[in-house]
Order: structure tokens, then sequence, then C-alpha cells
């Protein structure tokens, strides 16, 4: 085989056109005789529609239409946006229409579109329109909205609660009849949106020659959207082709279908001229899906030695007023807790709340975070409580490597048994403990007490269902240039598909890296596909790309056999070339190949000879695949005004094997920097009738340069023995655990004052109330 | 509205035109004379993806009209590769994986071409300063920051990072 490239830092192919300004996001994209559109939104939570005068609109110079639902075509204007992923936990499987008919149920909601000639004059005429509404009262937090009689958040629905379900195994009651102790701990978390820099958009192009509407989007999924359109137009599925081009960041609220991406569409479709909708931040704000609060009430049952016997609870989920995703981000989060542990009695229920808010679909960690956050608590509780250290309470409870493969005793998300594949948990600890030189930590801290600073450190470890199906295809076919043709359903948002990709196949064609043509997130490209969520990419087309190629290095070799005459063992294939290693080492180019294998017009191919070289693969995998980690965060706090500097942060990381430890090492560092928002900085606020108080980053912060250091990263690699590539998911696993870790590290660096935290974000603010209600005040200024 | 003519020099090439006097800067150079590569992530100053040099000097090209350009001479991310070939800093953004989706990346690059012009010798944490001001939310930054002292080390005269990594 020629060049080795799986496991190497190859730097990636996407980079050159993205830093000469030569990349391709949807706003990059001119077409002739486009117009811009701009979306009429509720001011309010929640509201009866009375009315929408457009004509204030429509005078103005420039504006070519005011679209309202009533002006959409069937089945669209009455058929709400599809629940991707029904369950039947699921009570109210309410989803939102394009455009909204009767009632408002959140600020941003779309309600009528504008199309003009420009994003200025659009902006203008929809300030100008005028829409009546009757106000009604909002569910707002989620705790109340859960209660009989408050306000609801839909005006047709008897409840709030959407679903409630229970996730359980083992005899829970048992365990804490026999605990020598019990802990309980009440928690609230919230976690903010995925705020990509580049926000959403959408391009649609109907050509009337082809009857092809074109629809460029700035998605993770773009088969899954192509398919909804096709549904929402009552179009057939090959008279629309979907297009991500460069996307500008995912996080999970991109893997969603919008309302945006019907109307933009129907707008194109109406008026005969492409229509372009580029979101701005306050939509994103208002508009793109989210994940928010949840309310933990956990309770842990453990033995003399502080091993688990148990665990149970109850956790509260703000969906938000609609479930495009179903309820996968509570199901998870409630899957997620045992995690690494042992825990042989388990219970956890679940109450998922409507309120007037912007939907909540997964972002980065998909409810992961908040789940690792409610059981490292606990144990840090336990190690507390019972004065043991808080890494070798932990240690007492890992799942053993030779436990594995390891039934936790649930289903996952996937449908299939909660089963760990592999992994060495109480290895990447230790590699984590070590790195961080955990070991000597208090002697750092006193030394920094010494001087008046307040250090402290944390550790969360967490288990991660990664690489979800249902499946993902690759093609490989080569062409007669001697370029190897790609294409595939995964997409690109920065996590470097192309060049992953590209090192699985390149390896196996033996063509040279430059010499791969890929077509990524173009449903023209490939027949079936599904994007990128759940750190999917690698394990599904990773696979799919290998077993292509595969089959493509055997066609060549076989072609080049009976077109050189040669032995097929003999045969090695390099920079796209084709030899024989004996005699005179003749040889033939891929290129040769591709046209040999086209035949002649008229004659029968050999016998055993395809049409063309080329192979399309779609791996299906039997279940999720899981990774693991153990991150230690060290902190400095400013007691005094409750500022928290993360001064180191280390993570031990198992992604199975590791295609390319550039990539993935930046995926973990991006990862922890979203967590540092999570645990510090990023609230998405609301007031007590639902309105949005953050909508700018004035408001709602993002972690700077100066707020995330560079972590310090070890690979645990165990070999995924489901997949072909032996690989797991590596782009959530840096954020899940990172709030925990890091509020682990503020308690613990404010020990001093036997302060405790049961939140994220833990604000500055949070900090200093709770330091002044254990009196560290009057401590500090009597010292 | 009101229109204005403006003239503005951008990577050295000189664009007369008139616009609307509320034509931001950004929108003049991504839609009226086709350079994509300055971004738009906020619109409202913060997050920097849209940071141009003028006339030497970093700006936000949307929180700046066009018309306020007159005169002036603008560098985009499309002048700091003009024939094709990276630059240094371009380069070490390959080599360091400085960047992702790509999308804050014509504004980082803007900024750290200004701190390397001005301080050829930038500490970690000058650079970590120098960039508070554009936000992004692939990479953790620290490509970013190991690509900026790589490339001042390289401008200095150093080998830096082996560039065929």
């Amino acid at each position: 085989m020629g060049v080795k490239h799986f496991g190497a830092r190859v730097t990636r192919l996407e980079d050159p056109a993205l830093l000469a300004g030569r990349g391709r996001f949807v706003d990059d994209v001119k077409l002739h005789g486009v117009l811009h559109a701009c979306f009429v939104r509720s001011p309010h939570a929640h509201a009866k529609l009375r009315g929408c005068d457009p004509r204030a609109a429509l005078v103005l110079p420039g504006v070519h239409a005011v679209l309202t639902a009533d002006d959409l075509p069937e089945p669209m204007r009455d058929q709400p946006l599809p629940l991707l992923l029904p369950n039947p936990a699921l009570t109210t499987p309410r989803t939102q229409l394009a455009l909204a008919r009767d009632e408002v149920t959140y600020v941003g909601q779309a309600i009528a579109v504008v199309i003009a000639d420009t994003r200025y004059i659009a902006e203008d005429a929809a300030a100008a329109l005028i829409v009546q509404y009757d106000v009604l009262p909002a569910a707002s937090d989620c705790r109340a909205a859960a209660e009989q009689g408050a306000p609801r958040a839909h005006s047709d629905l008897d409840s709030n609660v959407a679903s409630t379900f229970r996730l359980a195994y083992g005899d829970t009651d048992r365990a804490f009849a026999d605990a020598a102790h019990v802990f309980n701990e009440e928690l609230w978390q919230h976690r903010g949106g995925g705020m990509a820099i580049e926000t959403r958009a959408v391009l649609a192009h109907h050509d009337p020659v082809s009857d092809v509407l074109t629809v460029w989007s700035g998605t993770q999924t773009p088969h899954i959207g192509r398919r909804t359109l096709a549904d929402l137009l009552g179009r057939d599925l090959q008279s629309i082709r979907m297009i991500a081009p460069d996307v500008g960041g995912g996080f999970g609220p991109k893997a969603i279908f919008y309302p945006e991406e019907a109307v933009i569409p129907a707008a194109a479709l109406k008026l005969g001229r492409p229509v372009k909708w580029i979101e701005d931040r306050r939509e994103h704000f208002l508009c793109a899906t989210q994940e928010r609060d949840q309310y933990w009430q956990v309770a842990i049952a453990v033995d003399a030695e502080g091993k688990i016997l148990g665990l149970r609870g109850r956790m509260l989920h703000d969906t938000g007023a609609f479930v495009p995703w179903g309820i996968v981000m509570p199901y998870i989060a409630a899957s997620t807790v045992p995690g690494p542990y042992v825990v042989p009695a388990y219970q956890l229920d679940t109450v998922v709340v409507l309120t007037n808010k912007v939907p909540t679909t997964p972002v980065r960690g998909a409810g992961r975070p908040q789940a690792v956050f409610a059981m490292e608590r606990l144990m840090d509780r336990v190690a507390r409580e019972l004065d043991i250290d808080r890494a070798e309470v932990r240690h007492r409870n890992l799942i053993q490597p030779e436990q594995m493969p390891y039934a936790v005793g649930l289903l996952f998300r996937d449908g299939k048994p909660l089963v760990y594949d592999s992994g060495d948990y109480p290895r990447g600890q230790q590699e984590a403990l070590a790195l961080a030189e955990y070991e000597n930590f208090r002697e750092r801290q006193k030394a920094a007490l010494d001087q008046g600073r307040f250090i402290g450190i944390g550790l969360a470890n967490y288990v991660e269902g990664t690489g979800l199906g249902p499946f993902e295809g690759v093609t490989v076919r080569v062409l007669p240039s001697g370029k190897v043709a790609v294409a595939t359903g995964a997409t690109n948002q920065g996590q470097g598909t192309r060049t992953t990709l590209s090192q699985i196949i390149a390896e196996q064609v033996g063509c040279r890296l430059d010499d791969i043509v890929m077509t990524i997130g173009d449903t023209a490209a490939i027949s079936q596909g599904v994007g990128a969520f759940a750190s999917r990419q690698a394990v599904n087309a990773g696979s799919s790309a290998l077993v292509a190629s595969q089959s493509v290095r055997k066609q060549l070799i076989a072609l080049t056999a009976r077109t050189l005459g040669v032995s097929e063992i003999d045969i090695e294939l390099e920079d796209g070339m084709a030899m024989s290693r004996r005699g005179n080492k003749p040889s033939i180019s891929f290129g040769d190949l591709a046209r040999l294998a086209q035949g002649i017009p008229g004659v029968s191919l050999p016998a055993g000879q395809a049409a063309g070289i080329e192979h399309t693969a779609y791996y299906t995998p039997l279940q999720a695949a899981y990774c693991s980690g153990t991150h230690v965060a060290e902190v400095q706090v400013d007691a005094m005004t409750g500022g928290v500097k993360v001064l180191r942060y280390t993570v031990a990381h198992d992604a199975g094997r590791v295609i390319n430890p550039l990539i993935v090492d930046g995926q973990v560092q991006g990862g922890v920097a979203h967590g540092i928002g999570n645990a510090l900085l990023e609230w998405m606020r609301y007031d007590a009738n639902a309105q949005p108080l953050t909508t700018s980053f004035a408001d709602y912060m993002l972690p700077m340069s100066t707020d995330v250091p560079t972590c310090a990263i070890a690979h645990v690699e165990t070999v995924n023995p489901l997949n072909p590539l032996g690989v797991k998911g590596a782009g959530e696993g840096g954020t899940i655990p990172a709030p925990a870790a890091i509020v682990a590290a503020i308690e613990d660096a404010l020990s001093p004052f036997g302060v405790h935290f049961a939140e994220t974000p833990l604000t500055p603010e949070r900090i200093v109330a709770a330091m002044r209600a254990a009196g560290a005040y009057e401590r500090l200024f009597a010292a | 509205m009101g229109k204005q003519g403006t003239l503005i020099t951008v990577n050295g090439k000189s664009y007369g035109r008139v616009v609307d006097a509320r034509l931001t800067l950004a929108d003049f150079l991504r839609h009226e004379i086709n350079l994509t590569g300055t971004h738009l992530g906020c619109e409202h100053g913060v997050c920097g993806a849209c940071t141009v040099l003028v006339d030497g000097r970093s700006a936000r090209s949307c929180l700046m009209f066009a018309v306020q350009a007159n005169g002036c001479e603008v560098t985009t991310v499309e002048g700091l590769a003009p024939d094709g070939k990276l630059s240094v800093l371009q380069q070490a953004f390959i080599d360091n994986h400085g960047l992702q989706c790509g999308f804050c990346t014509p504004g980082m690059l803007i900024t750290l071409t200004e701190l390397l012009r001005e301080r050829p010798q930038p500490s970690e944490q000058e650079v970590r300063e120098a960039i508070t001001g554009n936000l992004c939310r692939c990479t953790g930054y620290a490509g970013i920051v190991k690509a900026a002292l790589d490339a001042a080390q390289r401008l200095r005269g150093g080998a830096g990072k082996a560039g065929t990594a």
C-alpha cells in the first residue's frame, strides 16, 4: 500500500481556499436577478394573530411581495414542519407551521416574509408592516409552567407537559434502603445556543427549463432538508437539489429543518426569481434552536466506602414552544447519567415542559453535559462527605476494562441497548491526572494561598454515545482524468470532513490527496444522505469511505491484471498509477484504466468487468459507538469579584483509533471552549413574560481568546470493535464534562469558605452571592 | 434613500461607485465589488469576522458606511495573498490548524496581520489580547495563537515550525 495517511497529522485540504477568502458560503453565491427576504416576526411570546396589513410595506419602492401563511403553497400552508424523531413517550408532538396562522408561541416566530430588491429595503418594509395581536399570558419558567393552572404555551392544549418518561433498571428502593449514606442535590443547568459565527442562510432558485428547484442552505443535513421540503411543496424528490456549501460552524442547531428553509423556496417558486435570506444575529438569538434549562433533583446511595448502590431522581426539561426533534435531548441526558461508573440501580423520571420560547434541539453535547454535571456533582459530594479524594472515589466506581462490553441496563436513543463497546476508563482518568499533575496540586494550592490566590482543581468523567445511524454514504469513482471523484452525504461545518475522508480513501486507492475531488453536502452528488450530528461522521462516512475505496482498489487491481497480463498479487497502486513489481514493471495510469472500464460502444465487456470503476457504500452501524474521557480543570477565582480564570485544562480522550490527530485535537480544544462558555458565560435569559433579554453578543457572552487556555491532550485509543475503522466520535467530548470539571474546580478554590455550587453557568455575581451568603467576606476582611 | 459617490481603493485597486449612504463598508466589499472573503457574523461590532484594514488600521466593516471609506485604502483578506501565494501568516494557520469552519478566519488574519506588523515579537498574552475582538466558535483559539506566534518567528527569520508538516 502507498503513503500512510491514516493516523497522520495531515494538514487540511479545506484550508487554502478559506484562508485566501475564496470560501463559498451561502451569501457568497451570486445569482442574477436575486431578491432578498426579511421575515416579520412576533414581538410577543404568546398571542393570537388578529390580522396582518401589508399595504404600508407594499407601497415602498423595491418591494416585490409580502407573503403570509395564506400565500404559501399546499400542503405547506397548513402542514406543520415534520417531527423528525418521534417517540411514543411524546404525548404532545407539536411542531410549527412555516408561517404562523392563528397563534404565535415564541418571540421571533415568523408570521410573514417581505421580498424586495435589497436586504435594506426588505428590512424597511418588514418594519412598516402592521400586525395585530391579542396578547396572551405566556409560559416562561418551566417549573411554573409544569404546574396545573399555569398559563398554557398553546391555547388549545390542556397541559404544558409534552412528555413524561422514566428510565430505570435495578431495585433503587432497596439500594436506598440499604445504603450507608444517601446524598441529595438540586441542580439548575442552563445551556445556551450553538452560536456558529455564520448565521443561518437560505438561497433558492427555480429553473423553469429543467423544473429543478435548487436550494443552498447553511445546514448540517441537506438530504433531510430536501426530503422535508419535497413533502411541504408536494414536489418530487428528484426535482429538488439542496446544497450545503461551506458552512460557518454548526454545533447542532443547523441540523434541524427551519421555517425559512420552506418559505424561501416557496417564495422563489411563486415569484419566478431567486430569493435569498441571510439571518441576522438578533434573529439567530430569537429563532435558531437552543438547549436552555434543566432542573435536576437527584439522590445517590453509597456504601461506607463510597461505592455507588443506586441513583434516582427527577428532571424537568424546558423544551420551548415546539418539539422538532422530539424528546431526544432529555432522553440522551437521562441515559447518560450512569456514565463510566458501575451504578447497580437507577431511576430517573423526566418531565418535558412546553414554554413560550424558541424550541430546543441538540447543541454540541445534546443533553450530555447536563447529565455529566449531575453525576459528577454527586461524586464530588460523596467524596466530600466521606472525606475521600475526589479521584479516588471515582476510581472505586469506574467500570473496569475487563467488564467490556458493558451493558448499562437502559435503551439508548438509537433504540438499541446501551452497551459500551470498548474503553479503558481507569486508564483515561489516570492519564488525565498525571498530565494535570493532580497528585501535587495541594502543594500548588497552598503556595498560591500563601500569596492570597485562590486556585482549585476539579475533574469529571464521561461516556458519550456517538456515531449514530442510520447510515452515511460515500461514492468513490475513478475518472478518465486520473483523478478520484468522491461524493458523500456527510457534511462539513469545519470538522475537516474532506481531509479525513480523503486520508482514508487515498491510502486505499493509492492516489494523492490532491487528486481527490470531493463533493460534500450536495444532494445531486449521492442519492442518500443523513448529515452531521451526534459525532457520527467518522464512524458512518469514514467506514463507508473505507468500504467503497477497498472495492475500487480491487477493481483497479483486477482490471490492471487483465490489461497488462500480470498477476494481481504483484500489483501496487501508488500516486494514481497501477504497476507490477515484477519483470520490466509494466504500469498503467488510473485515467487509462477508467477509460478501459467504460468499454467500447457495442462491444461486450469481459466477464467480471463492471461498468466504470466506482463503488458506493452505505455503512449502517449496529449501535452507537461509545467514546469516553476525563477532564481536569485548574482555575483561579478572584474572591472579591467572582471572576474565574481557567489556568490549565487537561483532557484524556478515547475516540477510538485516531484518523488525524491534528483534527481530533482541534475538535477537543474547540469543544472545551464551548464547555467553558457553558460553565461560566453563556446564558440566554428570558423575563417572566418569556421575552428574550440577551439578543446580542454584548449581552450573551461567548468565550474569548483570553478565556480559553490551550489544553493538554492525551489520546487513549481503545479500538471500537464494531466498525471497520475502529473509530468513535470526537466532536462533542470536549464540551461534555467541562462544566462539571470547572464548577468543581471553582468550589475547590473557594473551599476555605465552604461554598458549594449546583448550577451552570456559574457567573461572577452568583459566586459573589454564594460567598456573601457563606459569610466569606466577613472572614476575609477580618483576616 | 440618499445616494452618494464614493471612491475606495481596495487591495490596491480603485473602485468608484454611487451607493446608498447607508450601505455598510462590509456590504460594499461583499456585494458591490464581490470580494466575499470579508464575512459578517453579528453586524453589531462584536464578533470581528468583518475586520478589514482601513488606511492600515483594523476596523469593523459592519460598523462603517462605505461612504465613510471614501478616499481610503482598504485591505481585505483577498489582499493578503494577492498572487495566490499564501502569506506567512496564512501558511502558519494551515500548519497549526488555526481554522476549522473558516468563517471567522478572514477577520482573524487581518487583526493578526496588524499585530505582527506592529509587534514583530509578540508574547502569547499579547496575541491573545489582540484577538479578543475576534470570536471563534470552532477552534478554542489554541491553533490561532500558535499560528500567530509561529508566523512571528518565521517573519523574524527563524525557521518556525516546518512548513511541510
